[in-house]
């Protein structure tokens, strides 16, 4: 992206030159370095927009889901038909409210909290691809990287905790705290299945490998990681803490948990990030589960258009309808988690933990190692079976030139071999004759 | 123009290595033992960024995850349990504190004039343009470095340099049942003990 | 020499673990409570591993290390984890004992 944007400043920049000067090419001898900044603007605005507009329409469709549920229209009047102004109104009278800080708080914690949890929310998005190629970082450990990014957001309802300087807070704090801690092992392990299916810890990787037919998505894949989604999906809920696992903000014994002492904006911060991070677990489980930007159906490839290269236009226009499939796919998985929140009564926080520690990490291992086991045997997927489009033939979007093509046959392993030889073949950077030649450079190298 | 021949590497090793240096600085100053832990956790946050940069990445994302993500919290919870008033602000002797800076100042002297010292540590790497972005993809490699299988160094004949890089299987298995056992010993340290009644006290 | 200008070496990121490492030190020197001696060891690990990234990246030196920095990296990282909890226990441990968490007041041999 930023090669193209730059590009496109470029000419402008001589366009315009070209009126005033003889030689614009005197002007700017080299690229502008202003495409790359205003590529970067650009993400770092579009990723912005996902957390802030999505907790908008989140809490809206909230509102209204949990209307439905409890059989009335939830809010119907701001904003013309359906209510759907009523979270900017809100935002509205959260801006006006007064901003507190309580006597007895740690007032330089007490501020930062809220955007620490925002940040580390905002984080998670930067290595969650959109669509095929579509991603703000494309990191060859994305998923790790997010799954940690994620683990860092535990520490802003512990500093709220303890920097409002109630008990209440102290409180809900801790056990969010021992929640978080805790659920993230569990789903650490659902999480490596689809990465051992694949071979890889990129998400644009594993993306890939689910082309084709909704039959190649990894839930589908065997009866292991059919359940171990289930798995996952709690865990991600849990992590989130909503409910039923929402002990943190627990009203009846708890006031509202870790951020009791909250109001105004600073309050708001941390539901933009609950938001937030219910839409990266659930973007997490459409990649992982459910082809990410993959429909269910290869359409072009049924009309007779797949592979090859159509030019840079019409492959980000197949993205753009990927980064749609993905983000549907994403919205149910968060439509689900409020249709549970307004289901399931509250655990208790005892069985919280036994839920986490007794069921999910146990039955998250051992499926791990079923899925793992029928990797190893070669067991057949639903697919394999009835093979009707293999993951390798069809590609609905296209990654830009520098990603290579999903490759399906070869292992990992070979892959990445692959790859070093292929980096060998360019000019050496490491002479490797020389290293061979001389076994005492090796140790003496420091 | 400036802009224009900023090294936009050196730029972000800048900002994260100011970082870093800046709140591990905040560590030491700060006497308040939470807002130091809440520095060690951006400090950490920040090395796991120059490493990203030099091209970890999945060390990187490991720094996150475990140290970041796991230590500290453990961290902040030893010292949310510890927390009393009078232990979260301990004030040092300006004694200890002079005697401190003049070894760590000296220290930090020959630590600094030694890194500049070798000039092939400080030679930047003629071919970096030339790297391309598979070279930073060692998350496969580290991987099978681990159960004893050296990809980056396939070419080696030699009979005796293939024994000393035989991979990390060895190390790996030593580390996992060390860090098995110093959990349950962790655990087993640290567990509520009950309290033996004293008769008549 | 411009520092931003001109690309980086294993040089200044001996600096930035330098920085760390000395930090560390003397936080282990002057804070009182253990859990600041905790933190200042994490600092002097950090300050290691960011040496041994440095020495086996590619993107700074041409002979390098290899893959061994970054496996050391991780060795040095697990190995912290298993160190801070034990100290941490032990800590905790002295807390309940003595109920203090002074390093300057761990004076008995039996407690």
């Amino acid at each position: 992206m930023g090669k193209a944007i730059n590009q496109l400043l470029e000419a402008g920049y001589h366009w315009l030159a070209a009126w005033f000067v003889e030689n614009p090419q005197a002007l700017f001898p080299e690229s502008c370095w202003s495409g790359y900044v205003l590529a970067a603007l650009i993400q770092c605005a579009l990723l912005l927009n996902v957390v802030a507009v999505g907790a908008l329409l989140f809490i809206w469709m909230e509102r209204k889901i949990s209307g439905r549920i409890q059989d009335r229209l939830g809010p119907t009047r701001v904003g013309g038909r359906f209510g759907w102004l009523q979270t900017l109104a809100d935002g509205l009278k959260l801006i006006a409210k007064e901003d507190l800080i309580p006597q007895d708080a740690d007032a330089f914690l007490f501020r930062l909290a809220p955007y620490l949890g925002f940040a580390a929310s905002f984080m998670a998005l930067l290595a969650l691809p959109f669509s095929n190629g579509w991603v703000g970082w494309e990191v060859n450990v994305s998923l790790f990287f997010i799954l940690a990014v994620m683990g860092l957001e535990v520490f802003s309802p512990i500093l709220a905790g303890y920097a409002s300087g109630s008990k209440w807070a102290l409180f809900g704090a801790i056990r969010e705290a021992a929640q978080v801690v805790s659920y993230e092992v569990p789903m650490g392990m659902c999480v490596v299945v689809p990465v051992v299916l694949c071979g890889s810890m990129n998400l644009l990787t594993i993306g890939n490998a689910q082309a084709g037919l909704f039959t190649n998505w990894y839930i589908f894949h065997d009866p292991f990681t059919f359940c171990i989604f289930w798995i996952y999906f709690t865990c991600a809920i849990a992590s989130v803490n909503r409910a039923p696992f929402d002990l943190a903000e627990a009203e009846s014994e708890l006031v509202a948990g870790f951020h009791t002492e909250y109001s105004g904006l600073r309050w708001s911060f941390f539901f933009m990030a609950e938001y937030g991070s219910m839409f990266a677990v659930s973007g997490l489980a459409a990649i992982l589960f459910f082809g990410g930007w993959h429909g269910p159906f290869p359409i072009f490839y049924g009309l007779g258009v797949s592979g090859g290269d159509f030019g840079w236009w019409p492959m980000q226009l197949a993205n753009a309808a990927g980064c749609v499939n993905f983000i549907l796919k994403a919205v149910v998985g968060v439509t689900v988690m409020m249709w549970v929140r307004w289901t399931l009564p509250r655990l208790r926080i005892d069985q919280v933990i036994t839920t986490c520690l007794k069921y999910c990490t146990p039955l998250a291992a051992g499926l791990f190692l079923g899925a793992v086991i029928l990797k190893a045997v070669h067991f057949p997927s639903i697919n394999d079976l009835a093979p009707a489009v293999r993951p390798g033939e069809v590609r609905e979007s296209w990654v830009l030139l520098e990603a290579p093509a999903p490759v399906v046959e070869k292992g990992p392993v070979e892959k990445e071999h692959a790859q070093s030889e292929h980096a060998r073949n360019l000019p050496p950077i490491v002479s490797e004759k020389q290293l061979a030649a001389s076994p005492q450079t090796e140790g003496g190298s420091l | 123009m400036l802009l224009a021949a900023i090294n936009w590497h050196s730029f972000f090793f800048l900002f994260f290595a100011l970082l870093a240096c800046g709140f591990a600085v905040g560590v030491l100053v700060s006497t308040n033992i939470v807002r130091m832990a809440f520095y060690l956790v951006m400090s950490l946050s920040a090395t796991a960024g120059l490493f990203f940069l030099a091209g970890a990445e999945f060390v990187g994302a490991m720094q996150l995850m475990i140290y970041v993500g796991g230590t500290m919290v453990l961290l902040i919870f030893g010292v949310m349990l510890t927390a009393r008033e009078r232990f979260i602000d301990m004030q040092t002797p300006g004694g200890q504190w002079v005697l401190a800076a003049a070894a760590g100042g000296l220290f930090f002297f020959i630590l600094v004039v030694n890194a500049f010292q070798v000039p092939d540590w400080s030679t930047p790497n003629p071919h970096q343009d030339q790297l391309s972005i598979a070279e930073s993809k060692t998350t496969t490699q580290i991987g099978a470095a681990f159960v004893g299988v050296r990809l980056d160094r396939p070419e080696a004949d030699n009979a005796t340099q293939r024994a000393g890089m035989s991979g990390y299987l060895l190390p790996f298995e030593i580390v996992s049942v060390h860090l098995l056992v110093v959990l349950i010993g962790a655990a087993y340290l640290a567990r509520a003990k009950r309290r033996v009644d004293q008769p008549g006290s | 020499m411009n520092l931003l200008t001109d690309p980086i070496t294993v040089s200044h990121y001996m600096v930035v673990g330098a920085v760390l490492f000395v930090v560390g030190l003397v936080c282990m020197g002057t804070k009182r409570n253990a859990l600041g001696v905790l933190m200042g060891i994490e600092l002097v690990l950090n300050g290691a591993n960011i040496n041994f990234i440095a020495f086996g990246s590619k993107y700074l030196r041409a002979e390098t290390l290899g893959l061994d920095g970054q496996l050391i990296a991780l060795f040095v990282i697990v190995l912290a984890a298993a160190e801070a909890a034990v100290a941490l226990a032990i800590a905790l441990n002295f807390y309940n004992n003595h109920s203090t968490i002074d390093v300057d007041r761990a004076d008995d041999l039996k407690g």
